[in-house]
C-alpha cells in the first residue's frame, strides 16, 4: 500500500501549475458571441469588474456589497465601483456573513438587486442556514407570492497552491444539493463576464463560485459591453470520440494539460472535453449525448470525491447511459480529508492523475 | 478612536511613588488612570510593583516575539513560507503582559494571528518556524501552518482561521473546567472584527446565563483586514458588547497594565463569571502578509503608532528610567534572542518535510485508510 510518492513529490510540486490562457490553439471553442462584436483582452477578476460593472449600470436598483468591497475588495474585483455608483450602492459590511447573507435575502425579495460578495467561498458556512433555509425556499413556501431571485452570492473558491484549508475549499456541492438554489462556476475571462450578468439577471438565487487561482492568470479576449451566456448549458470545449472528460472552473486548465499528455502518449485517443458552467442545474442532455458517443466517461473536481458533485452526474450517466457505458465511470477528485496544508499537492486532482484515468478507462477490458 | 489614543499615550508615563536607587530592588509607581475605561465593574487597584528579573523577562518575551515575526516576515518572501500569515508587530505586550499572570493551567483559545500566545504557551520558535514552514517537526506536524499552532501540554486550544468561530468554542471549554471544578478559566480570543460576528454574541448570552469561567478578550487592532472601527461598528466600545456582561478596556501598550488587568480578570471570571477585556493596541503589518496594509490606512499612522505606541520602546523607556538594566544588559538579551530566533529560522529550513502519507492521517481516529482512495504501488 504504497502511496504513489512520485505524483505527491517532483511532479506534483513542479508540474502542478494553472499558468496559460484559457484555451490552447487546437481547441474549437463554441461560438458564444456574434463576430461583429468587439472583444477586449482582460483578466479573469478583470471581466468581473466588467460584469459588476455592467450590472450596476444596466439596473439602477442594483447593490453590490461585502467585506472591504468598498476599496475594491482583496482581489480588486470591485474596484472603481464605489466611486462610479456611489456608497448608497457599492459598500462595506461588517464581518459577519449570516448578516450579510439574510440582509442580501430580504434586499432582493424587496425588489433590489442583490450582488453579495463572501470574501472566500471557506467563509459561506456562517450564511449556510439563510442560503438554504431562506434564499432556496422563499419563493417555495409562499406559494410564489415572495422571491428572492436577481440574488447573487459570489465567493472565490478553490485551491491556490498555498491556501491551506481555509482559503482552498471548493463547497459546490452543498448547494447543488439545494433545490431552490443555481450554481454556477466560470471558467475563462469571457466566461466569467458573461454568466455573472446572467446569475445577476437570473430570476432564482444563484451561488457564483470564481475560481481565484486564475483570476490573474487566465487572461482572454472578453466581449465589450453587455452580454450573456445562458444559465443551464454546458460548453464542449473541444470535441472528441473515445472519452467524455468533464469538469469545471480551475480545474478546467488540468484537464486540458491531461488531455494534451493523453493524446500524445495514448495513440487513437480523442478527448471530449466539456465544461459544465452550471453545476445546477446542470446541462444532463450535453453530458448524455457525448457519453453516447463515446461510451466513456470521467468527471474531476478539486471538492472531496465522496459525495461531491461528480457522483452525482456518475450516477445519472449511468442511468441514462448505462447499455452505451463500456467501462465504469472514473471520477478524479480530491481525496477525503480536509484540505490540507503544505501536503496540497498531494491531495489535488493533478493532470497525472486524470491522466491515469483516461488511460484505466482507454484501455478497460472485461 | 486614534484622538483618545493619542491623549493616553501623553498621560502614559507612570507616575513615580518611589525611586528606588539600587537597580536590584523592586520599583512601585502607580499605573495611570486612564489605562482603565470600565463597563459595570471595578477598575482594578493602580499601584504597581516590579521587579528588574520581571522587567526583564518582559523584555526578553517581547523581543522575542518581535523577532520571530519579522523572521516570518524574510521567510515568506524567500518563499519558504507559504499561504496566509498575520503578524503580531505592535501586539506584542498583550501576550506577554497576559501570559505572566495566567500560566499554563488556565487554557487559551485564539484566532489567526496568533503566533505571540504561541510562543506564550510554549511552543518553541523552532516549533513554530517548523510549522509555518511547513515541516514534519513543526508543532501540528506541519499540517496546520501559521493559523493552527497547538499545544495540548499547555492547554493551547489554537490557532483558529474561521473568524469569531473561536469563541463559543471557548465558553464550552469554559462550561468543561466549571463543570469538572478545576478553579481554572479559559481566555478566549478574538479582534474588532470578529466582535461583529452573531455567534460572539450567542456566546456572551450562554456564558452569563451560566456564570462560566471565560475571559472574552478583544485584542482591537483598530481594523478588521481593510475596514476600521469607525466603518464597520455601530458602537466602537467593544468593551461594552458583552452587554450586562462586565467589560475593561485597557491600553495595551503597557505591559504592566495588562498583567494587572489579567489578575482582576482570572479573579473576576472564577468569582462571577465572564468579562470582556478589550485591549486597545495596533498593529504595524497589514491584515496578512498580501495586505500592505496602506490601502485603507496612511504610512504617516503607522509610523506615528511605532513612534509613540510601540510596547517594546515603552517598555525600554521604563527600564532605563529606573535603572533595571543596563544599556549593556538590554543589548545582551537582544544578541541572545537574535541568536535564538536566527538558530529557529535555520532549523525550519532544513528539517524534512511530511510524508505524504500523512494527507490521510488525523481525519477520523478509527478508520485506517481514507475512503474513497486507491493507493497506487
Amino acid at each position: 500500500m504504497a502511496f504513489n510518492k512520485f505524483i505527491g513529490t517532483q511532479v506534483g510540486r513542479q508540474n502542478f501549475q494553472r499558468t496559460g490562457t484559457m484555451l490552447s490553439n487546437n481547441f474549437q471553442r463554441t461560438r458564444m458571441f456574434s463576430e461583429a462584436q468587439q472583444t477586449e483582452k482582460m483578466t479573469l477578476v478583470g471581466a468581473i469588474n466588467s460584469a459588476l460593472d455592467v450590472a450596476l449600470e444596466t439596473d439602477p436598483h442594483s447593490c453590490l456589497f461585502g467585506e472591504d468591497v468598498a476599496f475594491g475588495g482583496v482581489f480588486r474585483a470591485a474596484v472603481g465601483l464605489r466611486e462610479k455608483y456611489g456608497p448608497e450602492r457599492v459598500f462595506n459590511t461588517p464581518l459577519c456573513e449570516q448578516g450579510i447573507a439574510g440582509f442580501a435575502i430580504g434586499l432582493a425579495a424587496n425588489g433590489v438587486t442583490s450582488i453579495a460578495e463572501i470574501q472566500f467561498a471557506d467563509y459561506i458556512f456562517p450564511a449556510f442556514d439563510q442560503i438554504v433555509n431562506e434564499a432556496a425556499k422563499l419563493r417555495y413556501r409562499s406559494g410564489g407570492t415572495y422571491n428572492c431571485g436577481k440574488l447573487v452570492f459570489r465567493a472565490p473558491y478553490g485551491a491556490v497552491g498555498h491556501g491551506g484549508h481555509y482559503h482552498s475549499q471548493s463547497p459546490e456541492a452543498y448547494f447543488c444539493h439545494t433545490p431552490g438554489l443555481k450554481v454556477v462556476v466560470p471558467s475563462s475571462p469571457a466566461e466569467a463576464k458573461g454568466l455573472l450578468l446572467a446569475s445577476i439577471r437570473d430570476a432564482n438565487p444563484v451561488i457564483f463560485l470564481e475560481p481565484k487561482w486564475i483570476y490573474r492568470s487566465s487572461v482572454g479576449e472578453v466581449p465589450i459591453g453587455d452580454f450573456e451566456i445562458p444559465l443551464g448549458k454546458a460548453r464542449i470545449v473541444k470535441p472528441g470520440t473515445s472519452v467524455t472528460l468533464v469538469g469545471w472552473g480551475a480545474q478546467m486548465l488540468v484537464l486540458e494539460k491531461a488531455i494534451e499528455y493523453a493524446e500524445k502518449n495514448l495513440p487513437g485517443v480523442s478527448v471530449e472535453l466539456i465544461d459544465l458552467r452550471t453545476l445546477s442545474p446542470w446541462d444532463q442532455e450535453t453530458v448524455i449525448n457525448s457519453v453516447q458517443k463515446t461510451g466513456k466517461l470521467i468527471v474531476s473536481h478539486e471538492a472531496p470525491v465522496t459525495g461531491g458533485l461528480g457522483a452525482e452526474i456518475s450516477a445519472k450517466v449511468m442511468e441514462k447511459c448505462f447499455l452505451s457505458l463500456e467501462a465504469p465511470i472514473e471520477r478524479v477528485c480530491g481525496y477525503d480529508t480536509p484540505f490540507p496544508g503544505a501536503l496540497e499537492p498531494v491531495y489535488v486532482p493533478s493532470y497525472l492523475k486524470v491522466f491515469d484515468a483516461i488511460k484505466k478507462v482507454v484501455e478497460y477490458d472485461i | 478612536m486614534f484622538s483618545s489614543l493619542k491623549m493616553t499615550s501623553a498621560l502614559c508615563r507612570p507616575t513615580l511613588i518611589q525611586r528606588s536607587f539600587a537597580s536590584q530592588s523592586p520599583v512601585s509607581w502607580n499605573l495611570p488612570e486612564s489605562a482603565y475605561t470600565t463597563h459595570r465593574c471595578d477598575k482594578p487597584k493602580l499601584e504597581m510593583t516590579t521587579t528588574k528579573e520581571e522587567a526583564l523577562n518582559f523584555y526578553r518575551t517581547m523581543n522575542v516575539i518581535r523577532r520571530i515575526e519579522l523572521s516570518c516576515d524574510t521567510l515568506y518572501k524567500s518563499g519558504l513560507i507559504r499561504g496566509f500569515l498575520h503578524l503580531y508587530l505592535g501586539q506584542e505586550a498583550i501576550s506577554t503582559g497576559v501570559e505572566t499572570v495566567l500560566g499554563h493551567k488556565h487554557h487559551v483559545i485564539g484566532a489567526y494571528r496568533i503566533h505571540g500566545w504561541a510562543y506564550t504557551r510554549g511552543i518553541s520558535a523552532k516549533e513554530m518556524l517548523a510549522e509555518l514552514t511547513g515541516r514534519a517537526a513543526g508543532s501540528s506536524k506541519g499540517k496546520g501552518g501559521s493559523m493552527h499552532l497547538y499545544r495540548g501540554a499547555t492547554n493551547f486550544h489554537g490557532g483558529n482561521g474561521i473568524v469569531g468561530a473561536q469563541c463559543p468554542i471557548g465558553a464550552g471549554i469554559a462550561f468543561a473546567q466549571q463543570y469538572l471544578k478545576q478553579d481554572t478559566v479559559t481566555f478566549s480570543l478574538y479582534g474588532d472584527g470578529a466582535a461583529n460576528q452573531g455567534q460572539l454574541h450567542e456566546a456572551f448570552n450562554m456564558s452569563a446565563l451560566w456564570k462560566l469561567p471565560v475571559v472574552y478578550v478583544c485584542e482591537n487592532n483598530g481594523y478588521a483586514m481593510g475596514t476600521s472601527v469607525s466603518r464597520s461598528t455601530s458602537n466602537p466600545d467593544y468593551f461594552t458588547h458583552g452587554n450586562h456582561v462586565p467589560g475593561m478596556r485597557v491600553d495595551a501598550v503597557d505591559v504592566y497594565a495588562v498583567k494587572r488587568a489579567t489578575e482582576y480578570a482570572v479573579q473576576h471570571a472564577l468569582a462571577h463569571g465572564p468579562l470582556v477585556l478589550e485591549f486597545s493596541t495596533y498593529r504595524y503589518s497589514g491584515h496578512s502578509i498580501s495586505d500592505p496594509g496602506t490601502s485603507y490606512r496612511t504610512r504617516e499612522e503607522v509610523n506615528e503608532m511605532r513612534q509613540k505606541r510601540d510596547p517594546i520602546s515603552r517598555l525600554k523607556a521604563f527600564i532605563e528610567e529606573h535603572n533595571l538594566a543596563t544599556a549593556d544588559e538590554l543589548k545582551e538579551i537582544d544578541r541572545q534572542v537574535k541568536a535564538e530566533v536566527d538558530e529557529a529560522a535555520e532549523f525550519a529550513k532544513t528539517t524534512p518535510e511530511p510524508d505524504p502519507s500523512e494527507l490521510f492521517t488525523h481525519v477520523y481516529t478509527d478508520l485506517p485508510v481514507t475512503r474513497g482512495v486507491e493507493y497506487h504501488v
